[in-house]
């Protein structure tokens, strides 16, 4: 019996056989073709219209961003220009293979130099390519593998293209070598609620067909598990499951202190998800998500609609004005120039400084939606602010369109170790705890391989939580967390004991955070808090506030 | 040869939907359709990874042109597409 130990981010017990989903189609070799040119030819196009036809059969079966994504891929498939760039390949002495993929090579150099937006489809291109190139050198097919008994999918990392489209019927679970905890991957498995386990070493080179059992609360991984041990895991899920059905109402310790749960959502079409699993309000309401990917933009009237709905189910709303830059740009606010490393240049609030218009436009949006309701209903925050300077004039913009409560995220870290200088000038904040591991570790958020960097267990980045948590408690002001890390039941408690005043996450981890809550008492998780700090790495820093919270265990995490 | 100059209206540029759109409906026209900035290139409409390359912006203007039998109802079609992007845009 052995086990692997990853990093557990959508709880949940699955045992099955595994599939390996091998990720990597190689360069085919450009050894010289000898034989009939149009024969060859025909067996490349048909490998490309079997691809296609396969995309576009999936496109119809997925939905969403995903669908558009697929019949874009099709497209690509069977493209013409691509065929004839094939055709001269093959006449001048290639084989199938090795004609698609350079074919395919030509159109990716030409969208590489194009926009970010296009630097981005070439992902796309290149798993039309491996696609097409695997059924011409009789490879696997990378994705999903197509099985009729469930089982637990084993892969590098997954595309969030390819989880959309698992049946969860089917997996019972999944396990990433690499991935991260703040990845899509993890994000849309929790979503699905598919137990999942991201950046688990040794995951790769399990056989295809062996037995294991999956605990996505834990992170273990355990290879021909003996019965004990699936039903100790069962039991445990069971005992997570009953705290998660006898814990309802408004977040708060086990003495009463509340915390208020809230939801991170991305427009009115999350509302009911919310509601559902109980949330007290939004805590994170990302605006720029109703602008990404449209095809025309959000007009003032449609805005305040989509503010007003979310507005009138929730007492509380925080809306973050448009976050774009970096991986989430939007073509009416362009950087000034190209940006050789896009997380580090205009992005959030620098942005808006660059196009006052457009923030004075939401501002005006969001304060005519509110109208009428409580004056404490909205509550309004701007990304990526460095310095006391920057959120004066994010507060000044927000009073001068009538906006009582103007907040900032704390993503900086320079933001957070000057807190007390910033909490006089905003009325709360919000720990972005995504980006403010990326920027305090060094660590591009995309770069998948070095997620073990951006554990939010790690004690520098408590450290930096404390700091502005201290910063508004002292203050007299909020201090809310709307990263990831509020929907680890363990780090909730942490984070609660560190003087965090409200915690915000996607709502399926609700529940859970709420059950966590109430098993501990303020003190126990203050004790917790200064545990985990007091430890040198994150692995000590769990141990120790593991080891301060006494009621973890019979909850089953 | 007919000749129709546009203007990218939708908000992604000739990305994404609009332009798996676009080169679906040239597709299906029975005649050659290209498409290029106003004193660029022209490239082959029916082909996505050609129009993908374009990267044609938000408030860019095309041309497109077509050649042969039924050229100016084709490109009445296709160049309406444009304004319908533009009256989803109000």
């Amino acid at each position: 019996m052995r086990e692997l130990l990853g990093t557990g981010v959508s709880s949940g017990v699955g045992v099955g056989p595994v599939r390996v989903v091998s990720d990597t189609v190689p360069e085919p070799p450009a050894e010289p073709f000898v034989g009939d040119p149009l024969a060859e030819t025909e067996r490349a196009l048909a490998a490309l219209e079997a691809v296609g036809r396969e995309l576009e059969s999936r496109a119809q079966t997925a939905g969403g961003e995903a669908r558009d994504m697929l019949a874009a891929q099709a497209l690509m498939a069977r493209d013409p220009d691509l065929a004839g760039e094939i055709r001269i390949g093959i006449s001048a002495g290639l084989t199938a293979a090795r004609a698609v993929y350079e074919s395919f090579g030509f159109y990716r150099e030409l969208l590489s130099g194009a926009s970010d937006y296009m630097s981005a489809r070439v992902s796309d291109l290149d798993d039309v390519r491996d696609r097409a190139v695997a059924r011409l050198m009789s490879l696997a097919v990378p994705g999903a593998p197509e099985s009729d008994e469930p089982y637990v999918l084993i892969t590098r990392d997954l595309a969030p293209a390819d989880l959309a489209l698992l049946d969860p019927r089917r997996v019972v679970a999944f396990v990433t070598e690499e991935g991260g905890p703040i990845g899509h991957t993890a994000i849309l498995a929790r979503a699905m609620g598919i137990p999942a386990i991201v950046s688990c070493p040794g995951a790769l080179e399990l056989k295809d067909g062996e037995r294991v059992l999956v605990d996505g609360a834990s992170g273990r991984l355990t290879v021909d598990p003996e019965d004990g041990q699936i039903s100790r895991a069962r039991a445990a899920e069971r005992a997570r499951a009953e705290a998660v059905g006898s814990a309802t109402g408004p977040g708060r310790t086990k003495d009463g202190h509340p915390v208020p749960l809230l939801a991170n959502i991305g427009g009115p079409k999350d509302v009911d998800r919310a509601l559902a699993s109980g949330a007290e309000g939004v805590g994170l309401f990302r605006s720029e998500y109703l602008f990404l990917d449209r095809e025309v933009p959000l007009t003032e009237e449609q805005q305040i609609a989509a503010y007003r709905e979310v507005l009138e189910a929730f007492p509380r709303v925080v809306v973050r004005v448009l976050d774009a830059g970096a991986d989430k740009p939007l073509p009416f606010l362009p950087p000034a120039a190209v940006e050789p490393n896009p997380a580090l240049g205009e992005r959030g609030l620098r942005l808006l400084r660059r196009h006052p218009h457009v923030l004075r436009g939401q501002l005006r949006a969001l304060a005519k939606a509110a109208e009428g309701l409580p004056a404490d209903r909205l509550r309004v925050m701007a990304p990526m602010v460095t310095d006391a300077e920057e959120a004066r004039l994010f507060t000044a913009a927000c009073r001068e369109a009538g906006l009582m409560q103007a907040g900032i995220m704390i993503e900086v870290p320079a933001a957070a170790i000057r807190a007390r200088d910033i909490a006089e000038e905003v009325d709360f904040f919000s720990l972005g705890t995504n980006d403010l591991a990326q920027y305090v570790f060094a660590v591009d958020r995309q770069v998948t391989s070095l997620t073990r960097l951006q554990d939010p267990w790690r004690p520098a980045l408590l450290d930096l939580m404390a700091f502005a948590a201290e910063a508004a408690v002292g203050a007299g002001k909020g201090c809310g967390v709307c990263g990831e890390a509020a929907a680890d039941p363990v780090m909730a408690c942490v984070l609660a004991g560190l003087g965090v005043t409200s915690l915000s996450m996607s709502a399926p981890s609700l529940p859970l955070v709420r059950a966590a809550l109430a098993a501990h008492t303020l003190d126990e998780c203050r004790a917790a808090a200064a545990a985990a700090r007091a430890a040198r790495t994150e692995s000590q820093a769990r141990q120790a506030a593991r080891a301060a919270l006494p009621a973890l265990e019979t909850l089953g995490l | 040869m007919a000749e129709r100059l546009v203007r990218v209206e939708s908000m992604v540029g000739l990305h994404s939907r609009p332009a798996a759109e676009f080169v679906k409906a040239a597709a299906r026209c029975p005649v050659e359709v290209s498409v290029g900035r106003h004193t660029g290139e022209l490239v082959n409409a029916k082909s996505i990874l050609a129009v993908l390359a374009l990267d044609a912006r938000p408030g860019e203007h095309l041309r497109l042109c077509a050649e042969g039998e039924g050229a100016e109802e084709v490109l009445d079609r296709l160049a309406s597409l444009f304004t319908q992007f533009s009256e989803t845009n109000a």
